[in-house]
């Protein structure tokens, strides 16, 4: 017992100098881009082609894991290497990184979830230019080590998937009443005794206009709790 | 009449900010004025009208499946489409830095009014997707792309520059503080998204 409390004891104190896994340092890293620091709504990254995908849940849902693990991955990927990389050519291979990964899910996707597949279309693709995959790397992963990158590639994807997942869900309780899942069916969020008093569907939700004035309105209401975000005009 | 069909629609109805969204990091970074605007919607039009019709020759010669046969016969089963990502984003890569030395060494002028919007263009999801739509699309003959590559670009200038002219104005008005820059510029988007939605449907 006591030989092995000892031997549990023995690489804590060899890490001292070093921080603790989870320090609070590294926490903030995850959880500052889900609030605060958020690539949608404050560092107005990566806007650019996941919106189209937000008509239905599961769409945002399969989008936003393949960020995640394009972000986690390849803030790795950079981080090991940046040392290595000149820094005249590091564009392109951020590029070929970012390229190689999306490569890998579009093909995942196109094996196992050809129907989602096929309606992302080339959204998938257009991963590889999405701003904040490439704004990380520069900003983060290019100069810190492996670990807080890959924490840093994780908070900012999920901070990017949280509003993907909500302006879904928006936009599909309220433009078709119920949100399909694979597997399951539709669950309906709207109940039947409504559609009586003759509410109805508002399908202009489904429309891609609507994405942008729900993101507008997500803006608005975060902005409006967290009153240090507000833009001089 | 083929080709005016696909322009108009690539303008209006299938216009990439309001109907897909690409270009939005550019779009929202660069819209503050109308000058800053034009010079990036040029460039746009400029880089898609180039980049589109290679990777169309890039896709219906070496990439998709059969393209190859005028290599050789028994190149009919290979199908090289799963590279097609990293061709594209390296050919438009490529193409800004070329376009650039070209357009510096001569069109100074053109240069000056362009120069630093270059080479933003390569990560504008605007240029990777038109490729992709092109791909998507299947246009039959390199003319059709052309045009579908200048349309989109044109669309997308037509949306820079009216943003940019309301954000000027609206600086103007009394916007409720927490909505202010980003979010009023959201709402603005959507609401010009769906008065361009009255062209839905416009068949030439």
């Amino acid at each position: 017992m006591s030989t092995e409390t000892l031997e549990e004891k023995l690489p804590e104190v060899a890490e001292v100098p070093k921080e603790p896994l989870f320090s609070s340092k590294n926490k903030r890293l995850l959880t500052d881009p889900l609030d605060d620091d958020n690539p949608i709504t404050v560092q107005v990254l990566g806007i650019c082609s996941a919106l189209a995908i937000t008509v239905q849940v599961q769409q945002a849902v399969v989008m936003a894991l393949s960020v995640v693990f394009v972000m986690f991955f390849g803030n790795i990927i950079i981080s090991v290497l940046r040392d290595i990389i000149p820094s005249r050519i590091r564009i392109i291979v951020q590029l070929v990184v970012v390229a190689s990964l999306v490569i890998l899910v579009n093909e995942i996707l196109k094996a196992f979830l050809p129907d989602i597949s096929e309606r992302l279309s080339v959204f998938v693709g257009l991963i590889i230019t999405n701003c904040i995959i490439m704004g990380r790397f520069e900003a983060f992963a290019m100069g810190n080590k492996v670990f807080p990158s890959a924490l840093d590639g994780i908070g900012n994807a999920m901070g990017y998937a949280w509003i993907l997942v909500a302006v879904a869900i928006a936009r599909e309780v309220f433009g078709s009443g119920a949100i399909s899942f694979p597997g399951i069916g539709q669950i309906k969020f709207i109940p039947d005794g409504f559609f009586e008093f003759g509410y109805a569907n508002n399908n202009l939700m489904i429309l891609p206009p609507m994405a942008l004035i729900v993101v507008g309105i997500i803006i608005w209401v975060q902005r409006s709790r967290n009153t240090k975000l507000i833009e001089e005009n | 009449m083929e080709a005016l069909n696909i322009f108009v629609k690539s303008i209006f109805i299938d216009n990439m900010i309001f109907a897909y969204f690409l270009g939005m990091c550019s779009y929202l970074a660069v819209s503050k004025t109308v000058k800053t605007a034009v010079g990036l919607g040029f460039a746009v039009i400029f880089v898609l009208g180039i980049t589109v019709p290679i990777n169309f020759l890039l896709e219906n010669f070496v990439l998709a499946e059969g393209a190859l046969t005028w290599v050789d016969e028994s190149f009919a089963t290979v199908d090289l489409s799963f590279l097609s990502f990293i061709m594209f984003i390296a050919v438009i890569a490529s193409m800004v830095q070329l376009v650039e030395m070209v357009v510096e060494k001569f069109a100074p002028a053109l240069y000056g009014a362009l120069g630093i919007f270059l080479p933003l263009i390569a990560v504008n999801c605007a240029i990777l997707g038109g490729s992709l739509f092109m791909q998507e699309r299947q246009y039959t003959t390199i003319g059709d792309a052309t045009v579908f590559g200048l349309g989109s670009g044109v669309g997308w200038l037509l949306a820079i520059v009216g943003i940019a002219a309301i954000r000027e104005k609206i600086r103007y008005s009394n916007v409720p503080a927490p909505l202010r820059g980003l979010g009023i510029t959201f709402i603005i988007t959507g609401l010009m998204g769906i008065a361009f939605m009255a062209f839905m449907g416009i068949e030439l």
